[in-house]
């Protein structure tokens, strides 16, 4: 043994000491050598190093123009100063420490495409004509509705609007490259366009003919377009309409600085400013809330470049700048000339600017406009919030606090008379820091008046009343909470309007009890308040851009909720609200999108078919791609609501639609949606849905023809084994289809053949498949990535198909197969991977596992470690569906030693390789026996490695292989690794350490106590202080070991240690994690059976006594499975011993401890339940409900313990005490009670319970008829049968009923008259 | 835990959806119909149970077993017509 043990130790010494010198050599330190700077530090290392002591801030000083204004001093800004910022090297400026803990608001996730509702103004659609209100009347023509015709009308000019724009925009573009070519020669257009912005002295561009022709969208300005008669309220929305600041005009505003001049940043201020407020269109942005009727909400909607193009500087004007909130007016320098927002009117009113505004320390130097109400972004909210922070702290002095820090003796004296003081509100805040900044050092914040202060100033910007606080980001759409009005002097709309604001506040804000009850009144009141002004309210509170998952899954549980109340009110409201809810549907949030489809699906019972066709018909030819992809999602979910058939005729029709391909587009996107959504549902409607869209296989528009193939894959996958006989008729052009496509057309193609061939039964599917692979085999050359998906997808699914035969796939399919799939390229995409190895796999089954293997194991020694762990992966997943049999000795010598390879080489060492290393060894099983020393060998080897991941992997390894090790009988090459891994227990990093307690786990399993090297005398004391470890991966690994050790070789170690275990095991009760937790309290078990419970038991008892409840909880099942494992009548004396001690939770724990007792020890119960009765009864009689509960729950698990073993006069006895607690109303007592009379149901007999049931299933008070017959149901439910015999015998009702007509009411029924009595029972009695 | 808490908080829907179960608002006559109902089921399903009715009857076992059956329609008579009222 120790000579074994010296050989170890000498050999891992060995390599310590050569680990050594290879990192001194590395580090160039050689024992004995001459140490240079040079040598130690790299040579050009300085060049990061200042070589300058930093400037008198010298280009930095003149930073603030306004600063000469205050009184001598510059406001100092905490945090580094200026000169620091500016030249340590590579920060980025941009970053935000806080990022990560900041809860991202649903706008910062949605893609440029989820985007797209967004950056169009106005979307919600107003309201619509209700055609089905008043039972189909033609409805009034002066209602504010908007009609069907209306609504298809301004679509078709929409659209015909969009098409001439892009014929314009066309033809610009063309003229824009002729003019390129000839007017200035070499300048290019945009290369004048960019010139022209910073040239200082550009002439306006009105002269200049070239830019009018570049600016074709001038004559469309929005200026223009707002005048437009068209009443297209937010439907100017799906049109690419170019944003003002696009044009030229917008873009060359007055320059009047030359670059090199410092006061050049002044003029990137928005040089546009909005002179007033009330100058009517250029009115502050908000979003529409209310009265949305057309005029107004066209005029809001436009986007306009205001044309006062006065120059904002703060020292002139800083009151202006309150006015302009959405743009913010940044001083500092380096905030990117770049990032100012230029014209406010850029943007869409209400919506994000693209540009990010500054946020962190740099904002603490830009003035903030007080909040007015006006819509901010998340960004300036942030900003807004920081600086409110910063105002707070730099607050003047109070005079208060003056006279606490100066000595007596001082006066306040009179200002002078020619003092004025600072009205601007701007100015004011730029004034503030001045007294901060005149005392530098330390400064603790006194918490009084520092919290007073804050509360005040919060108090401005907070609704007055019972309401939750108002985030900054509320305050465009709550601003009327603000106002302190008198309710009494409204109107009644106002009165409905504030009321639902309030509701929603609350919803959206307020703590849970608020929200609750405001949602139950919301709700309540629905109908009351309308849909309109609900409506108004809730949807764009839904579209703010600074909106939180958490809120608008409150908001949407709004919408669903008053629904369902609203019904056929809703109807007007309709498009409305799927504007609004739509893009929830193709949300990146699975919760988004089921939220969504249930609001829409609510919406389609509500408003009926007839309304939700109607109101979506005109989105389904819309231009804008984005509307049509979301109105068809919407589509399904309404097909799904209100059944397929009820939708079929309208989706014949769409898809038929001559006028536009867009329709048919829609139609079959539909289809695809529905077959998407409801999956195997469509079995019924198979045939009519494919019949509907058949015809578009063959439509002249290539965009149809695609999504008909697709709509037809997705429909086979969801009929899947079925339905083959639907898909007949398309076959045939499918086939023409994948002959005549190329490109994107034929991937669709070829995606609804693979899905197809699955259905069809063998025959067919070899023949087709023979025809298809021709044109697969062509296709594996496609460059296209999209393309070689869907073949790699497609030919899976062929191989899958019992039709094909291994020997054409060897023969035909894996030559070019390997030859294009298997390279380098394919291992990066990660999608590619998964689908080429899936692929792989699949074909592997069909041709055997040499056969691929041999292909690609030459593959293990590629250089690419991507490639590389596609190979593992591949080889890893055939070998364990596989199995090795098929494997020479010639390709497994390969193996071992290709793997081996990759496992050394790699890099980034993830499960990948550890996974297949595992799975290659545990399938060779004994085969590995020759190759086992020099794995061995690698893995002591790594486990002496620098890298602490390379040594958890080492560590990793040799759990997965221990079972081999086991099977070849390396016994002694197992006492090794376990010495060595004994040796390394003192490792540092939990994770490793974790991965070498679970080898030696792995190792001790298979090896036995008694075998196992170190002895586990000397591996317990070892891992006693190692559970006091707080990682979890430690603990769980430890506690497992030591749990298995217990288990089987507890006797190696003596009881004192078992003790000593024990105490750390209560710590671990601690642990959140189940499964530890779990762990540590079947080890108790263990050693109570090992030592005797009576000490163990002593400990547990004693932790009864702490407050912690998980740790109470824990106790008392552990002390349940000592008493299991050591019987019952080692342990409960002490425990009902316990029961006296006069403190709560200790009787609770006891009670708790017998609940789970009797729960495991079952039948064992009969000889205890005499024993426990007494204590259970007084436990019933105690006025604490818990006491009760939990002696229910025991009771509970007793009775049913001792079923038949003829224990009834106890349980009778204990019934009598249980039952009074029928009227208890806590749920959980309630709980407690029905498992403890299911329990004494089954114990006692169902009749016993039913005698006691039957006083009150009619008692005169409903209170004790309503929880009697919930009793009763219990009961039914649970012995129906054998209740039979139970029952009462009711009297009859003697008199036969003879129905007089001329007898009085009053006397028939008083007349009984019917028969009760089950004469049967007479038989037997 | 939170699972097991849940269905009892539903207990009562759980079981509204079993016939023969009852409420708070449930009439002697459905009580009893449904005992009767129970009754015959009980009698119909136990094959010793059917015997000896028939025997005590003086009835084929088929015809027992048929009356048995047609009596579960309304087992107690015709309810009464202001049977919610009472």
């Amino acid at each position: 043994m120790s000579s074994k043990h010296d050989a170890i130790e000498a050999q891992s010494k060995a390599m310590r000491d050569e680990r050594r010198r290879e990192d001194d050599e590395a580090r160039g330190t050689r024992f004995g050598d001459q140490i240079l700077d040079t040598d130690v530090y790299e040579e050009n290392a300085r060049t990061g190093y200042f070589n300058y002591v930093p400037g008198n801030n010298d280009d930095d000083d003149e930073d603030d123009d306004y600063a000469s204004s205050l009184p001598n001093v510059k406001p100092k800004a905490y945090g580094p100063t200026a000169d620091i910022l500016q030249n340590i090297p590579n920060i980025d400026r941009n970053y935000d420490p806080l990022a990560e803990h900041r809860r991202p608001t649903i706008a910062d996730r949605e893609n440029e495409y989820q985007k797209k509702r967004r950056m169009i103004p106005g979307r919600i659609s107003p309201e619509r004509l209700d055609y089905f209100a008043e039972g189909g009347k033609t409805p009034d023509p002066q209602a504010k509705g908007r009609s069907y015709a209306e609504i298809m009308g301004e679509i078709a000019i929409r659209n015909a609007k969009t098409d001439t724009r892009n014929q314009l925009a066309e033809r610009a573009k063309a003229a824009e490259g002729q003019s390129s070519t000839t007017a200035n020669g070499g300048a290019s257009a945009s290369g004048e366009k960019r010139r022209r912005r910073w040239d200082q002295t550009a002439p306006a561009d009105d002269n200049d003919p070239k830019a009018k022709k570049i600016a074709y969208d001038e004559a469309v300005t929005p200026a223009h377009r707002m005048w437009d008669a068209t009443p297209a309220p937010g439907q100017s929305s799906f049109d690419e309409t170019p944003v003002a600041s696009r044009t030229p005009g917008a873009e060359t505003p007055h320059h009047s600085a030359t670059p090199s001049n410092k006061r050049n940043r002044w003029d990137e201020t928005p040089r546009t400013e909005r002179e007033t407020t009330n100058s009517g269109w250029a009115e502050t942005p908000k979003t529409d809330r209310g009265g949305m009727d057309d005029v107004d909400y066209i005029i809001r909607s436009t986007p306009t470049p205001s044309t006062d193009k006065r120059r904002s500087r703060w020292d002139e004007t800083p009151a202006n700048a309150t006015t302009n909130g959405g743009s913010f007016t940044p001083v500092a320098k380096e905030i990117g000339v770049a990032s100012t927002p230029r014209t406010s009117g850029s943007f869409t009113p209400g919506m994000t600017p693209i540009i990010a505004t500054p946020v962190g320390t740099r904002a603490a130097n830009m003035a903030t406009p007080t909040p007015s109400q006006i819509p901010m972004t998340p960004e300036q909210m942030q900003a807004y919030r920081w600086e409110r922070e910063i105002d707070e702290r730099n607050r003047p002095l109070s005079d208060e606090e003056l006279d606490a820090m100066f000595p007596p003796g001082y006066k306040i004296l009179p200002p002078p008379a020619s003092y004025i003081p600072i009205r601007t509100p701007a100015r004011k805040l730029t004034a503030t820091p001045t007294p901060q900044s005149t005392f530098s050092g330390f400064h603790i914040q006194e918490s009084a008046h520092g919290q007073s202060a804050q509360s005040n100033q919060l108090q401005e910007y907070q609704p007055s009343g019972n309401l939750p606080l108002l985030k900054p980001d509320d305050l465009q759409y709550f601003d009327k909470l603000l106002q302190e009005v008198d309710e009494e002097s409204l109107t009644p709309e106002e009165q409905k309007e504030r009321k639902i604001m309030k509701l929603l506040l609350k919803i959206k804000n307020g703590t849970p009890p608020m929200r609750k009850a405001a949602l139950r009144q919301i709700t309540d009141k629905a109908r009351e308040f309308g849909a309109g002004p609900l409506f108004n309210q809730i949807l764009p509170l839904l579209m703010s851009p600074t909106l939180e998952d958490q809120e608008r899954h409150l908001l949407v549980k709004v919408i669903d909720r008053i629904l369902y109340k609203l019904d056929d009110l809703v109807r007007p409201y309709v498009h409305k609200i799927c504007v609004v809810i739509e893009p929830l549907l193709i949300d990146e949030d699975y919760y988004a999108r089921v939220e969504g489809r249930e609001i829409i699906s609510n919406l389609a019972k509500a408003a009926g078919l007839a309304t939700m066709i109607s109101t979506m018909r005109p989105d389904i030819d819309n231009l804008d791609e984005y509307v049509r992809n979301t109105t068809a999602r919407a589509f399904a979910v309404v097909a799904s609501a209100l059944g397929i058939p009820a939708l079929l005729p309208f989706l014949k029709a769409v898809c038929k639609s001559k006028k536009s391909w867009q329709a048919r587009h829609t139609g079959i996107k539909i289809i695809q949606q529905i077959a998407i959504l409801l999956g195997c549902a469509i079995l019924p409607h198979l045939k009519s849905l494919v019949e509907i869209i058949e015809h578009g296989l063959i439509d002249e528009q290539q965009k149809v023809r695609t999504i008909t193939a697709l709509g037809i894959a997705a429909l086979a996958e969801a009929a899947a084994p079925y339905g083959i006989e639907s898909f007949d008729t398309v076959l045939k052009p499918l086939w023409n289809g994948i002959k005549q496509h190329r490109g994107k057309g034929l991937a669709a193609f070829l995606k609804a053949i693979g899905y197809l061939i699955p259905l069809m039964d063998a025959e067919y599917a070899c023949y087709y498949t023979r025809e298809v692979m021709i044109i697969l085999i062509r296709e594996f050359q496609s460059p296209d990535e999209e393309m070689k998906k869907i073949v790699l997808k497609v030919v899976k699914q062929c191989t899958a198909t019992d039709g094909v035969e291994a020997k054409y796939i060897k023969e035909e399919v894996l030559p070019s197969f390997f030859k294009y799939f298997w390279n380098q390229r394919m291992a990066l995409d990660r999608r590619n991977y998964r689908q080429l190895v899936d692929t792989t796999v699949e074909m592997a089954n069909k041709v055997g596992s040499s056969e691929i293997i041999n292909r690609i194991v030459d593959d293990l020694k590629d250089e690419s470690e991507q490639y590389r762990k596609m190979v593992i992966e591949t080889i890893e997943k055939i070998m364990t569906n596989l199995g090795s049999a098929d494997i020479d000795s010639r390709l497994e010598e390969q193996l071992i030693d290709g793997i081996l390879y990759a496992f050394q080489e790699q890099t980034t060492e993830d499960t990948v390789m550890l996974n297949g290393f595992g799975a290659v060894v545990n399938s060779l099983g004994k085969r590995c026996k020759a190759y086992l020393p020099q794995i061995c060998g690698t893995i002591l080897w790594r486990l002496n490695n620098k890298a602490a991941k390379v040594r958890q992997q080492a560590a990793d390894l040799i759990q997965k292989i221990a079972n081999v090790m086991k099977l070849c009988s390396e016994e002694k090459l197992m006492g090794q690794l376990g010495l060595v891994l004994y040796e390394y227990l003192g490792e540092e990093y939990p994770e490793v350490l974790g991965s070498i307690l679970g080898a030696l786990k792995g190792i001790v399993n298979v090896i036995g106590m008694t075998n196992m090297t170190p002895p586990i005398k000397d591996l317990l004391p070892r891992l006693t202080p190692i559970l006091k470890n707080r990682h979890e991966k430690v603990q769980e690994n430890c506690i497992d070991l030591v749990g298995r050790i217990a288990e089987l070789g507890a006797e190696h170690v003596p009881a004192r240690e078992w003790m000593r275990i024990c105490f750390e095991l209560l710590e671990l009760l601690k642990a959140h994690k189940k499964s530890i937790r779990r762990a540590a309290i079947n080890t108790f078990g263990y050693i109570a059976k090992a030592i005797g419970p009576h000490d163990v038991l002593a400990t547990l008892l004693n932790n009864l006594k702490v407050q912690e409840r998980q740790l109470r909880v824990c106790t008392t099942v552990a002390i349940a499975i000592v008493s299991e494992t050591c019987s019952p009548f080692t342990v409960l004396p002490g425990l009902m011993n316990e029961y006296r001690v006069p403190e709560l939770n200790v009787q609770n724990g006891v009670l708790k401890a017998l609940a789970f007792m009797f729960e495991y020890i079952g039948e064992m119960s009969k000889d205890y339940i005499y024993a426990v009765t007494p204590l259970l009864e007084d436990a019933m009689m105690d006025r604490d409900l818990v006491h009760r509960q939990t002696a229910m729950t025991a009771i509970g698990h007793m009775s049913l313990g001792v079923f038949g073993f003829g224990c009834e006069d106890a349980l009778c006895h204990l019934l009598n005490h249980v039952w009074p607690n029928i009227f208890e109303t806590s749920p959980h007592v309630i709980q407690a009670f029905i498992s403890a009379i299911e329990g004494l149901r089954v114990g006692l007999g169902p009749g016993r319970v039913l005698y006691y049931t039957l006083q009150g299933l009619f008692h005169p008070a409903r209170r004790v008829r309503d929880v009697y017959w919930k009793v009763y149901n219990t009961l039914y439910i649970g012995a129906q049968d054998t209740l039979v015999t139970g029952y009462p015998r009711i009297v009859d009702d003697n008199i036969r009923p003879t129905i007089d007509e001329n007898e009085s009411l009053q006397k028939r029924i008083e007349k009984p008259r019917n028969d009760y009595a089950r004469y049967e029972l007479d038989y037997i009695i | 835990m939170g699972d097991r808490y849940n269905i009892h908080s539903q207990l009562e829907h759980l079981q509204s959806k079993y016939v023969g179960t009852g409420h708070a608002d449930t009439s002697k006559w459905e009580w009893s119909s449904n005992i009767h109902r129970d009754t015959y089921a009980s009698y119909l399903g136990h094959f010793d149970m059917l015997n000896h009715i028939a025997l005590c009857e003086n009835e084929s076992k088929a015809r027992v077993r048929f009356q048995l059956l047609k009596r579960m329609i309304q087992p107690c008579g015709p309810p009464h017509e202001k049977m919610d009222e009472s």
